[in-house]
């Protein structure tokens, strides 16, 4: 493999971890999800060496286009109380949860190398054929895979209806349903701790169709 | 680069989200902990897959795994931050350990 090839990995390799280091430490979510940004470019790059150029663009296009933008939305729509103060746990506790999960981390990866067979083991630079290219990707997904692809339609089209339903909450059309909701109780009740949070949905409405 | 290099890298990746859902108490930042998380496993899956293309018939298999993991997270994102925000309507805070409307 060429030296060129060599320093794009390493560079793609630390932007991200960095990008994911960036996501986990950061206080402010706008600035984790910028890290987590700068991850998704990272392995879309990685994905162009290793000859998955569709995927490389889906990851950017689903990804840094649409999932991440999400993110960014909902974290400017809750604004300020979106990043929550400070751990309640000891520093030791978490030193100790973390450290833990990093010690197995670092084992799994010095055992991959342990088991990683002891010839060399040859560099990434000739494929067979058409592989990796958008022509024969699109072949295998609309022939081999299609029933998973449509169901994969399915699955969107269900987390749509869902997301929308949860996040719509209650409304006192939707009749009986209203008096039993916990979620309007809580609301109206020891839920809100925030004196001047501006009034719930419902109570607008009510008084909307009052007058 | 040989594909330990990128098993590796992978590795390092997931740790870090593994970390970071563990620790964090934020619900926005432990989602963005399994979209790491959810990186580095389509990175593996696409590394082992270009592997295998140096034989004849090389498939695409591990790509497609990565397609699909994609699509189901884009799915989990969506049901994802609908939550946080319901959560947020009634609770007026997105930490997860004051999630607690199904404890009683």
């Amino acid at each position: 493999m060429s030296p060129f090839g060599v320093a794009y990995f390493y560079f793609c390799a630390l932007i991200a971890v960095l990008g994911a280091v960036g996501t986990v430490a950061a206080k402010n979510p706008i600035r984790g999800a910028m890290g987590l940004l700068a991850m998704i470019v990272a392995i879309a790059g990685l994905f162009l060496a290793l000859h998955a150029q569709f995927l490389a663009a889906i990851q950017l296009i689903v990804y840094a286009g649409a999932i991440v933008v999400l993110f960014l939305f909902v974290i400017m729509l809750l604004g300020p109380s979106a990043s929550t103060p400070s751990d309640q746990r000891g520093r030791i506790a978490r030193a100790i949860g973390g450290g833990l999960f990093g010690a197995v981390g670092v084992a799994a990866i010095a055992l991959l190398y342990m088991a990683a067979p002891k010839e060399k083991a040859p560099l990434l630079t000739s494929v067979v054929g058409d592989f990796g290219s958008v022509d024969a990707f699109g072949r295998i997904i609309f022939s081999e895979a299609l029933a998973p692809f449509e169901l994969s339609s399915a699955l969107l089209m269900v987390a749509i209806v869902g997301a929308v339903a949860v996040a719509r909450g209650r409304h006192k059309s939707d009749g009986p349903l209203h008096e039993s909701s916990p979620a309007e109780a809580l609301a109206h009740g020891k839920g809100l701790k925030d004196p001047v949070a501006p009034p719930t949905r419902g109570a607008l409405e009510g008084k909307e169709s009052g007058t | 680069m040989p594909v330990e290099h990128y098993v590796a890298l992978s590795a390092i990746l997931f740790t870090i989200g593994g970390v970071g859902f563990l620790v964090r108490r934020n619900v926005l930042v432990t989602l963005m902990s399994i979209e790491i998380m959810l990186n580095a496993v389509n990175l593996a899956l696409v590394a082992f897959n270009r592997k295998g293309a140096y034989m004849e018939g090389g498939n695409h298999t591990g790509q497609v795994f990565a397609f699909f993991i994609i699509a189901a997270e884009a799915a989990e994102v969506a049901v994802g931050l609908a939550i946080v925000l319901s959560l947020f309507r009634i609770r007026r805070t997105v930490r997860s350990d004051e999630a607690d409307l199904l404890k009683n």
